[in-house]
């Protein structure tokens, strides 16, 4: 049986439908990502595990009990806010504590316990500062510990890297990771960002505008996305409006602009559809073996990689190379570029989810 | 930077600082001088300088009353300011935001009247045949009327209507500047409302609650028209015996070295009110 089962879950404020039949299941020990875009409902699905919000309709279900009527106080979970929330009067100690305090636990276990998290999270030794005398990553540090710290069956993330400048986003990654792996605590992590999910994530769900589009390991969203909105979001890509001529068991045969393509088998009827290629996958390649040629239009140098933007007959593509110390084709050259056609993922061409 | 420019502040703020020295500072001063002449019956102010009306003032126990009541009055002002203002506050923060200006009307309202109005219209339930002396007797549960006009219960409750304004906004401005995540945290760590406002909510609208109250304190202490009119001539504090002094018996000398004392006691309550307060909280806010 799955810890946490949320059921058809669906909010409504006034007029707006901000989460609308939601349903995700996480397992016991599972690190589930809801990742959208802001206003796509992930941080009102939160609050309404956490008991923020409460649900126009659906139910949460944590370890078989209905959350309905359960106060936010009295369900448990462990939360870190995105603003870490700390409470600025108090030291680490007292903040990491307070949990415990509210559990009634002797002062002497709750030192003990406070001593493990920090510990944990690495902060031995700061248990006396004041929130307002620490970095932010250490204050993040904090926020965890005092989630953990309760010993909860399920924590709660709300986009807790995005007031990190970008380095220390990076460490605090994987720092979380080994936090939670360590931890084995079962987690619900909220973000807008796509690296941080695919890093961080077991499961991700993708959200848009209240609806959960797909959900799935990092590998097969970004390798199998079953609509251009998921296919955007997560990494780059080259998005082409397609015709579908023909599909065979062995693979399909597509017209953009006019130029045939071979792509891969799909489950769709002939008709318009949507084809995402993506950047990496466009190679370099002589005129005899081109899938399409066109001229280089602009070019920019990432350090560990060139991006390259295209100009072909089947529209603008993208083109990433790893940066090898060669030198690469420079805005005006013409080059030929090919690809596999199981490279191609093939979308439907009305944006919406699959059914 | 340039001659000019240097000048230019200075230029901009000098029709302000003008009217400041010309009418504060300057009758503040000339104050302070008078506060060292002498006065008799017969022949007036003289000019000399000397610390007599200090002395007077010092060594006689009437004017300790005095001061004493001034305080105990505005210390009891701000108590209840604090203790009717804070929840007031945090409750009006916690509202949709119709209640919220609608009760904020409320709130501002007494400021928006004349001092004396209100005043007066104190007195009309305060009285012993006001509203609230007749009403309770009415329906049985006092046979005597409660003495509130020319009180020093009667001033406090007053004078509480007219400054707890001050102590809401006060408190209101540091409860925007306190992340609301924090309530929402302390919740899911299993604290129950009460102990969210007590343990998390107060302590961070500390530095609000010391603002308001030195706001409030030292608002109080010199208030003339409430006293005056709630307290009557019997119930003097500093700032009617001033009045009394200058207005009455006409020992403008004795009136301007009570004022100093006042203005100078004010200070170092004040001054020594926010060290302490400093000193304290200087660990959790910068």
């Amino acid at each position: 049986m799955a810890l946490l089962e949320l059921k058809n879950l669906t909010k409504r404020f006034g007029d707006v439908l901000a989460v609308s039949d939601f349903t995700l299941s996480v397992e016991q020990g599972e690190f589930v990502s809801l990742l959208g875009p802001s206003g796509c409902g992930k941080t009102t699905t939160l609050q309404m595990i956490a008991g923020f919000e409460t649900p126009t309709s659906g139910a949460i279900i944590l370890n078989g009990r209905n959350l309905e009527d359960v106060p936010a106080r009295k369900r448990g979970l462990g939360i870190v806010f995105q603003s870490y929330a700390l409470f600025p009067h108090m030291t680490v100690e007292q903040n990491v504590g307070f949990g415990l305090e509210m559990r009634g636990v002797a002062p002497a276990e709750r030192a003990g316990r406070v001593r493990k998290v920090l510990e944990l999270v690495h902060l031995d030794g700061l248990a006396n500062r004041y929130p307002r005398a620490m970095s932010g990553g250490q204050r993040q540090r904090v926020a965890v510990a005092r989630a953990l710290v309760i010993e909860p069956d399920l924590l709660l993330l709300d986009e807790p890297l995005s007031n990190l400048d970008a380095k220390l986003r990076e460490e605090m990654q994987l720092e979380l990771r080994r936090i939670q792996q360590e931890a084995g605590v079962t987690t619900v992590l909220v973000t807008h960002d796509q690296s941080e999910a695919m890093a961080l994530s077991d499961r991700i769900a993708v959200m848009q505008a209240g609806e959960l589009m797909q959900v799935g390991s990092p590998f097969e969203i970004y390798e199998r996305p079953r609509s251009s909105f998921v296919s955007t979001f997560l990494g780059k890509t080259n998005t082409l409006a397609a015709r579908l001529e023909q599909v065979t068991p062995e693979g399909s045969l597509l017209v953009c602009n006019g130029v045939t393509l071979k792509g891969p088998p799909a489950n769709f009827l002939p008709g318009p559809v949507e084809v995402s290629l993506r950047p990496e996958r466009v190679e370099l390649t002589d005129a005899d073996n081109a899938v399409v040629s066109g001229t280089v239009s602009e070019r920019v140098f990432l350090g560990n990689q060139w991006l390259s933007k295209v100009n072909t007959p089947i529209g603008e593509l993208l083109m990433t190379r790893r940066n090898r110390g060669s030198d690469e084709p420079k805005p005006g050259d013409t080059v030929h570029l090919a690809w596999s056609a199981e490279h191609l993922s093939i979308l439907a061409a009305d944006r919406s989810r699959l059914t | 930077m340039n001659r000019q420019s240097a000048a230019k502040p200075w230029l901009l703020s000098a029709p302000a600082l003008t009217l400041f020295l010309a009418l504060l500072l300057t009758p503040l001063v000339m104050t302070f001088v008078l506060s060292f002449n002498s006065f008799n019956f017969y022949g007036g102010i003289k000019n000399t300088h000397d610390f007599g009306n200090y002395l007077d003032v010092l060594s006689d126990s009437f004017f300790y009353e005095i001061f004493a009541r001034t305080f105990l009055i505005a210390l009891a002002t701000t108590v209840v300011c604090v203790i009717l203002g804070v929840p007031e506050a945090y409750i009006m923060f916690r509202m949709k935001p119709f209640w919220r200006s609608t009760l904020f009307l409320v709130i501002l309202g007494p400021l928006l009247i004349s001092v004396v109005v209100r005043t007066l219209g104190w007195q009309i339930l305060l009285g012993n045949k006001g509203l609230i002396n007749s009403g309770l007797m009415n329906i049985g549960l006092i046979s005597r009327p409660f003495r509130m006009m020319y009180s020093s219960p009667g001033v406090v409750i007053a004078m509480t209507h007219v400054m707890i304004p001050f102590m809401i906004l006060a408190v209101w401005a540091s409860l925007q500047r306190q992340d609301p995540a924090t309530e929402q945290a302390a919740e899911s760590l299993g604290a129950g409302p009460l102990t969210v406002f007590f343990r998390v909510v107060l302590p961070q609208v500390i530095p609000g609650i010391l603002s308001g109250s030195l706001l409030v304190f030292s608002m109080s202490a010199s208030a003339f028209a409430t006293p005056a009119i709630i307290g009557g001539r019997r119930l003097k504090v500093a700032s009617t015996t001033v009045y009394d002094e200058f207005m009455g018996t006409l020992n403008w000398p004795l009136g301007a070295a009570i004022a100093v004392i006042l203005l100078v006691s004010v200070l170092i309550i004040m001054l020594a009110w926010n060290r302490l307060m400093e000193r304290r909280y200087s660990g959790a806010f910068g």
